[in-house]
């Protein structure tokens, strides 16, 4: 997930790369007609999707089991099939620029991507949490002061600070899940792509990624596209929500309609708890009214 | 959620699990458990549930000879399990990781279910009954020759529990099963656990799901700072009288059990009791 160590020019925030704005935020993620197959594959993973995502603003990405949706992770990323082969058609660019002709640590730096086996992605290297984080940031060549402060800013954002001087490799599963995560956010990528950051976490845990996430988008203008099967997560945190099945976005639209439709469930998609609960009621010939079921969290 | 009634009326009054005043402490000084009282029956459905690090993965462990108690004595079946070898254990209980990819190696799906059995060492023909079953269980009987690594994470979670599965142990444990799974995913290994339930396993799932646990399991252990700090029905553990036990280990009550307080129908852990509690409330009013 991390480039070469590469010196920076000052002046160059990585996150300035993006397209030429003509009017609104720039277009920070853009896929046009991709389609991907993984090496030695005969089918396409991806077949045909096309998304824009601008900066600030956060996709959800929802669909069944095998939809699709860890693939397009690794391609929006530009990991597949620039690190893993395959093949692709159509285009991926970040912050305007083609994913196709950019080199690793160029990529590195427009797009963190968070696997969804995040244990796959600690480095094994590094002898405590806070080194873990550092990695990223001093790959970058950034100054030592710079390094600390992105590591300290992304492990108090998940309030993960007193696991600093822990073992990486000796942390529970949804630890280390964040752990992962801090390692991506300290890079500040102008894209994050997150494939399920949530899905070892505690109740907690979730709500408190969400809001950090949340957070970086209104605060940084991060973009953010993630999977998440925790579709009442989303109904907090993303602007949009995508579903997709069969290597292409079925539909998109405004996350709190998306949620509702029934053509989630229909695919395999678990609607938020409040809506499941709602369908619970007419089913059983209740009329629920809507101050019945408003307000509170829910998990 | 009902359990079969043959399990039911038939579950032997054997002990399956009894921790004794059970601690434990990683080499590193991290202390992971302390004082953990816990005796499960067989046949029982038990969820472990508690904030990211109470310990939850630790407990299990102990289970199967992975991790040995520092301090307090484990039994599985009534035998003290000090000087037994860990491949002994690993008969009696049988564990799915929480990361599929600390487990699977085989070349083909079919392979990689068929090891544990064979290791355990069961015949041929009894053996390709296992897999068979177990395959067929977790909706992957058609990708019997395929790399594992050529299964997306959801379905190479799946195969992790069918592994274990076939093992065929009287003690099943897995570890976080519905992560990464879409609804159909989640129904799979509900009906995976009926039917080990039905069998009269004994099943032990750790599970930060809580609408998950709350339909599938007749008791929950809620663990905090290594404790037990709660062991009682979904009614009793997701009651508003326990949320404050819940906030202090990050976990937060079902919505119907949430919504079920407000509206004074009792304790509604389930979208089923919400519903039912609300439809006689209005019948009598």
């Amino acid at each position: 997930m991390t480039g070469s160590p590469q010196p920076r020019k000052t002046g160059d925030s990585g996150g300035a790369g993006v397209a030429p704005a003509s009017a609104g935020p720039p277009v920070a993620l853009q896929l046009r007609d991709v389609r991907y197959a993984y090496a030695g594959s005969e089918n396409w993973a991806l077949d045909g999707v096309s998304l824009e995502l601008t900066a600030g603003r956060v996709l959800g990405l929802v669909g069944p089991n095998e939809a699709g949706k860890s693939t397009l992770c690794l391609v929006a990323a530009g990991l597949a099939p620039a690190a893993i082969g395959g093949r692709l058609e159509g285009s991926v660019a970040l912050g305007g620029r083609d994913t196709s002709s950019a080199l690793p640590h160029e990529l590195a730096q427009r797009a963190g991507l968070l696997l969804q086996n995040p244990v796959t992605q600690l480095s094994g290297t590094s002898p405590t949490v806070y080194e873990e984080v550092a990695f990223g940031p001093r790959n970058l060549g950034l100054p030592l002061d710079e390094v600390a402060t992105r590591v300290e800013d992304a492990l108090a954002a998940l309030r993960i600070e007193g696991l600093g001087p822990r073992d990486p490799m000796h942390l529970s599963g949804g630890q280390a899940q964040l752990v992962a995560l801090a390692s991506v956010i300290a890079l500040r990528p102008p894209v994050l792509v997150l494939d399920e950051p949530t899905s070892q976490l505690d109740p907690a845990g979730t709500r408190l990624v969400g809001k950090a996430l949340a957070g970086l988008a209104g605060a940084t203008g991060t973009a953010i596209l993630v999977v998440e099967h925790k579709t009442w997560l989303l109904g907090d945190l993303a602007d949009e929500v995508a579903l997709m099945s069969g290597g292409r976005i079925i539909f998109r639209g405004p996350t709190a309609a998306m949620l509702d439709d029934e053509r989630l469930a229909d695919l395999g998609v678990e609607p938020p708890p409040v809506v499941r609960l709602r369908r619970s009621l007419v089913e059983r010939g209740l009329t629920p009214e809507p101050s019945l079921l408003a307000g509170e969290g829910q998990s | 959620m009902t359990l079969p009634e043959a399990t039911a009326a038939t579950r032997p009054t054997t002990e399956a699990v009894r921790l004794e005043s059970v601690g434990f402490v990683y080499s590193d000084g991290t202390r992971a458990l302390l004082d953990v009282n816990l005796a499960i029956a067989a046949g029982e459905r038990v969820a472990i549930a508690g904030e990211n690090g109470s310990g939850k993965s630790t407990l299990v462990r102990q289970l199967n000879g992975l991790l040995r108690p520092t301090e307090g004595r484990l039994a599985l079946f009534g035998q003290d399990t000090k000087r037994r070898h860990v491949a002994e254990l690993a008969r009696v209980v049988g564990l799915a990781f929480q990361n599929p990819d600390r487990q699977i190696f085989a070349g083909s799906v079919r392979a990689e279910v068929a090891f544990g059995p064979r290791n355990l060492g069961r015949s041929g023909v009894e053996v390709d009954r296992l897999v068979e079953e177990a395959l067929e269980s977790v909706g992957l009987a058609a990708e019997s020759w395929t790399n594992p690594y050529d299964l997306g994470y959801s379905r190479r979670k799946l195969l992790a529990l069918a592994s274990v599965v076939a093992m065929d142990t009287p003690v099943v444990v897995v570890d976080e099963p519905t992560t990464g799974q879409d609804a159909p995913g989640i129904g799979r290994i509900r009906a995976l656990i009926d039917l080990l339930s039905a069998k009269g396993r004994t099943i032990i799932a750790i599970s930060h799901d809580m609408r998950f646990v709350a339909e599938n399991f007749e008791r929950v252990v809620v663990m905090g700072g290594g404790r037990v700090l709660l062991d009682a029905t979904p009614s009793e553990v997701f009651a508003e009288s326990a949320w404050p036990v819940l906030d202090s280990t990050s976990l937060t009550p079902t919505y119907p059990a949430l919504v079920g307080a407000r509206l004074g129908l009792g304790s509604t852990p389930t979208d089923a009791s919400f519903v039912e509690a609300l439809a006689a409330r209005q019948a009598s009013s």
